[in-house]
């Protein structure tokens, strides 16, 4: 690799490029296409659901089925979906935004690919072997422990596999946040994205455990016959709720805090201002992260924690307001003034300042302790749900790719077409959910598959059914949008929206060593700066020299498909412990590439400074 | 810093193992890792206590558990806790072959306690029929107890194989933070252990 | 990096001697969580009040943590803010999680 000009390959050595690679802008592109095949996923099971619900009374699907979609819909889109998604520009852009040349652990980056990779892989195989998970996203115990087949088995160890991969992320962006910023970066000179990532992989780092175990526990109870929720053994299925919620709240703020983050720095770009209340910003941010952990309970008020702990909780619920609404305020008083442009990127952001706000307002109503047994487990709770993921974690998702998609892939996407998806996903989304409030309040249950004529609920459910097709119209311009856009492969520059911060000082899509020389950050928004003092690019803070690169390796997909074997061991042997054999061969393969990676030297390779300038002159 | 002064400095630093950026990040990175365990043990020590009345007609803990055993497998773990100190110690002096002894010591140490445990649980299975599947109790004891000597296991192995690795080409910048984080790892089962002898078995047969 | 400079034979003793004073405190943190060990058995085999013992030996094993994370795991040197703050977040977490599930499950 001394020479830096990127030739013309096969698809072969392509594909062997993008296996082996450490690069964080490449495993980017992976989470971007693995995460964007399981939102494809997801949603087909979504209009799946809806599809059934359009009259009352319809067999589309079987009762076991509908299960089977609800419980998938949920995890892949939480798991496979949302959370690959927002890695996605998670390695993209923090890298870059903090002036750093890779990720502080490229090998375990790839790693933390491949491990989502194959646990998604796995979670869904359950369709071909007789049945998906069907105990809901949640899978509380006995429900779950109890569900027949094999199904639960596969979301079990697929999500132990994937959230491996996940806790390994997070760990690598922290500690890349926190040793690799470039000379002058502060913590508060940091971009807003930047801070969101870094409380976030925080968040992992705690919450994450809590689901490890909980998973252990039910793999325990469902294949090797322990008994944490089994009553009958003098175990509490109660404990299983707390565990999966203990992580599953932190879990929605690690979804929303990124957005959050893309959301700040596409106003302060389209708005030609800096950030409003850039510190009280970093502080909601921050102080969100620290309550979203003591709030998991309000999950669980009709579980009989007692009056005392529903009133704690739900204070608690309710001060998450607070912070909340500092940002939402800090983004208007952006927005006031400002010389607003109105991209495909700025108008998913217009929308969902007030589309999230709804969901907030119904968030404080259910953290409500004596109101939410109405509301539990009706649609009115599917409603919020969404109204706060699809409105907050999904726009701010399809902002992110059109604002950044340049600075991944070099190419721009067309922007008429990204307005029509956005008329016609945004108008369907509030079609479809904002019904549903009214359809809980009515008293429709959520998970069930039919529902009675002559009930006032079938008008309401056509209205949904209607607007959930609209977002699939939507998305399916916006594939066409991105295949037009491959295709046609027009170039833009480095710096296509005028940027304020430090991945827009290079070109699209960035180098793979990303900056030259390191820069010198001198200010928040540190590109904004040197262009509001007249210059073209950055201040360097060391002169041209030799660049230090990690090397490629293909040890995390055999490592991950080491896990991927032993599951299906873990699984099988509940009939036939011959089975047993494949977990000594999975783990074996695991071991040993663990083995391999330890005792093997990888210093990686130099980019000669002669090369760098050779670039140069090109 | 080339290739070559990291694997062969000419001056070792005072802390070897925060000489380099790598070296930084991986120390770092596994404080956090740490941070991350103890939620996980925490997890495993809440459902143990949820369920440790939990003995469904079967053998409690006040029946179970023998002091003297835990005392022995205690101290060996402590013991080997400083033996890791004193390991670490010789690294900071770049005394390669005294820093090799005391981690052979230190993972001595490690398979006796690991060696007690087995004799333990065969104990309880055999000599009570106490399995996993017996009560709730059952399966929060050993999941809890089993995940710590799983990293005992680990641990062993890790350091093992970088013992073996590094045996003929001594200490360089490139490996003394991998033996750095391998000891606090190391200590960090130790801090587990504390919490296991004094909740488990002290508070179980009180 | 500024390690690299040739250090002084002076220097070299410094740092000796400084290792030597700091491994000296080991021994003595290491005589401790023995004795506490021992003082934790001792409590629980001599038929005290289990509402007093509880409490101590919980304590003391506390203690020992905070001999472990300062003086083994050297969490007292400087350059440990972040890993402080880290462990001290997952510290936090650990103790919600016990506490849940020590109080807020139903039979």
């Amino acid at each position: 690799m001394s020479t830096i000009a990127a030739n013309k390959r096969g698809f072969g050595s392509a594909l062997w490029d993008y296996i082996t690679t450490v690069d964080h802008k490449k495993i980017a592109i992976l989470y971007l296409v693995a995460g964007g095949f399981f939102f494809l996923l997801g949603g087909l099971e979504a209009l799946a659901i809806r599809w059934q619900l359009i009259q009352p009374m319809n067999d589309f699907v079987s009762a076991g089925f509908y299960n089977e979609l609800i419980t998938m819909h949920g995890t892949t889109m939480i798991f496979l979906a949302a959370m690959p998604l927002i890695f996605a520009f998670m390695n993209a852009v923090v890298p870059l935004q903090i002036g750093a040349r890779d990720v502080a652990f490229p090998f375990l980056n790839s790693l933390g690919f491949w491990l989502f990779f194959f646990g998604g892989i796995m979670l869904n195989v359950g369709w071909f072997t007789g049945g998906a998970a069907d105990a809901g996203w949640t899978a509380y115990a006995p429900l779950s422990t109890t569900s027949a087949g094999e199904g639960v088995d596969y979301y079990v160890l697929g999500l132990q596999i994937s959230g491996a991969g996940t806790l390994i992320a997070g760990i690598n962006f922290l500690v890349t946040i926190v040793n690799m910023r470039a000379p002058g970066m502060t913590y508060m000179r940091m971009p807003l994205f930047t801070w969101t990532t870094f409380v976030v992989s925080a968040l992992i780092l705690f919450a994450f455990p809590a689901l490890t175990v909980g998973l252990f526990l039910m793999m325990f109870d469902r294949l090797f016959g322990a008994g944490f929720f089994n009553a009958d053994m003098g175990g509490n299925s109660v404990i299983w709720q707390h565990l999966f919620w203990i992580f599953g709240h932190p879990e929605v703020y690690i979804l929303i805090l990124p957005a959050f983050g893309i959301f700040s720095e596409i106003i302060s770009t389209f708005s030609k201002k800096r950030l409003f209340g850039y510190t009280a910003m970093v502080f909601a941010t921050v102080l969100i992260g620290f309550l979203g952990f003591m709030v998991w309970a309000h999950h669980m008020f009709t579980v009989g924690m007692g009056p005392a702990a529903n009133a704690i909780f739900a204070v608690a619920t309710m001060a998450i307001a607070v912070p909340t609404g500092i940002k939402i305020f800090n983004w208007l008083f952006t927005l006031w003034g400002g010389n607003i442009k109105l991209t495909t990127a700025m108008l998913w952001t217009l929308a969902f300042i007030p589309t999230f706000t709804l969901g907030g307002m119904t968030g404080v109503m259910l953290a409500a302790a004596t109101a939410d047994y109405q509301y539990h487990d009706s649609y009115f709770v599917v409603a919020h749900f969404h109204y706060v993921i699809v409105g907050g974690v999904v726009f701010g998702l399809f902002a992110g790719l059109h604002y950044w998609w340049p600075k991944m892939f070099g190419t721009m996407l067309n922007e008429k077409l990204g307005k029509l998806t956005f008329w016609l996903f945004f108008i369907g989304f509030h079609l479809t959910f904002f019904i549903q409030h009214f359809l809980g309040l009515m008293g429709m249950p959520r998970r069930y598959w039919v529902y009675l004529e002559d009930q006032n609920l079938d008008l309401g459910n056509f209205i949904s059914t209607i607007g959930a097709l609209m977002m699939g119209l939507g998305t399916i311009v916006l594939l066409y949008n991105i295949v037009l856009t491959c295709i046609k492969g027009e170039k833009v520059g480095g710096d296509p929206w005028d940027g304020r911060t430090l991945e827009w000082a290079i070109s699209s899509p960035a180098p793979f060593y990303n900056f030259k020389q390191t820069p010198l950050i001198r200010g928040l928004d540190a590109l904004w700066v040197e262009k509001s003092e007249g210059r073209k690019g950055l201040t360097p803070a060391e002169p041209l020299g030799d660049i230090h690169m990690p090397n490629g390796s293909i040890l995390p997909i055999i490592m991950s498909f080491g896990f991927f074997v032993a599951g299906f061991g873990f699984i099988y042997q509940k009939y036939d412990l011959s089975w047993l054999t494949l977990i000594f061969i999975g783990m074996g393969i695991s071991l040993a590439t663990m083995l391999i990676r330890s005792v093997k030297d990888d210093l990686g390779f130099h980019i000669h400074k002669e090369d760098l300038d050779k670039e140069a002159g090109e | 810093m080339s290739d070559q002064d990291i694997l062969n400095p000419k001056h070792m630093p005072h802390n070897p193992e925060k000489a380099t950026l790598e070296g930084k990040n991986k120390f770092i990175g596994f404080w956090f890792f740490l941070g991350g365990e103890t939620v996980l043990f925490a997890s495993l020590f809440g459902t143990y206590l949820a369920l440790r009345n939990s003995v469904n007609d079967g053998k409690s803990s006040e029946e179970l558990f023998g002091l003297g055993l835990v005392f022995i497998m205690t101290m060996l773990l402590l013991t080997s806790s400083l033996t890791s100190v004193y390991a670490m110690y010789h690294m900071k002096n770049n005394d390669f072959k005294k820093m090799q002894l005391w981690l052979g010591i230190t993972v001595a140490l490690g398979l006796g306690f690991l060696a007690c445990e087995i004799y333990e649980f065969y104990h309880y299975i055999h000599g009570y029929h106490f399995t996993m599947r017996s009560s709730a109790f059952g399966s929060a004891f050993y999941t809890l107890v089993g995940f710590h000597g799983g990293h005992v296991v680990f641990g062993l192995l890790w350091i093992v194989s970088l013992m073996i690795r590094n045996a003929k080409r001594g200490l360089n910048l490139y490996n003394a933070p991998k033996y750095y984080i391998a000891s606090l790892y190391w200590h960090f089962i130790d801090v587990v252990w504390v919490f296991i002898f004094t909740v488990v078995y002290l508070m179980g047969v009180l | 990096m500024a390690e690299e400079v040739s250090k002084t034979t002076e220097q070299y003793d410094y740092e000796k001697q400084k290792n030597k004073e700091e491994m000296k405190q080991q021994v003595i943190s290491f005589a401790l969580m023995i004795i506490f060990t021992i003082i934790a058995f001792g409590m629980v085999i001599s038929d005290l009040n289990s509402l007093f013992v509880i409490p101590v030996i919980l304590v003391l094993a506390a203690v020992q943590i905070g001999f472990q994370l300062y003086y083994f795991m050297h969490m007292s040197h400087k350059g440990h803010e972040m890993p402080a703050l880290m462990f001290y977040g997952g510290v936090f977490t650990a103790f919600l999680t016990i506490l849940a599930l020590c109080a807020l499950v139903w039979w």
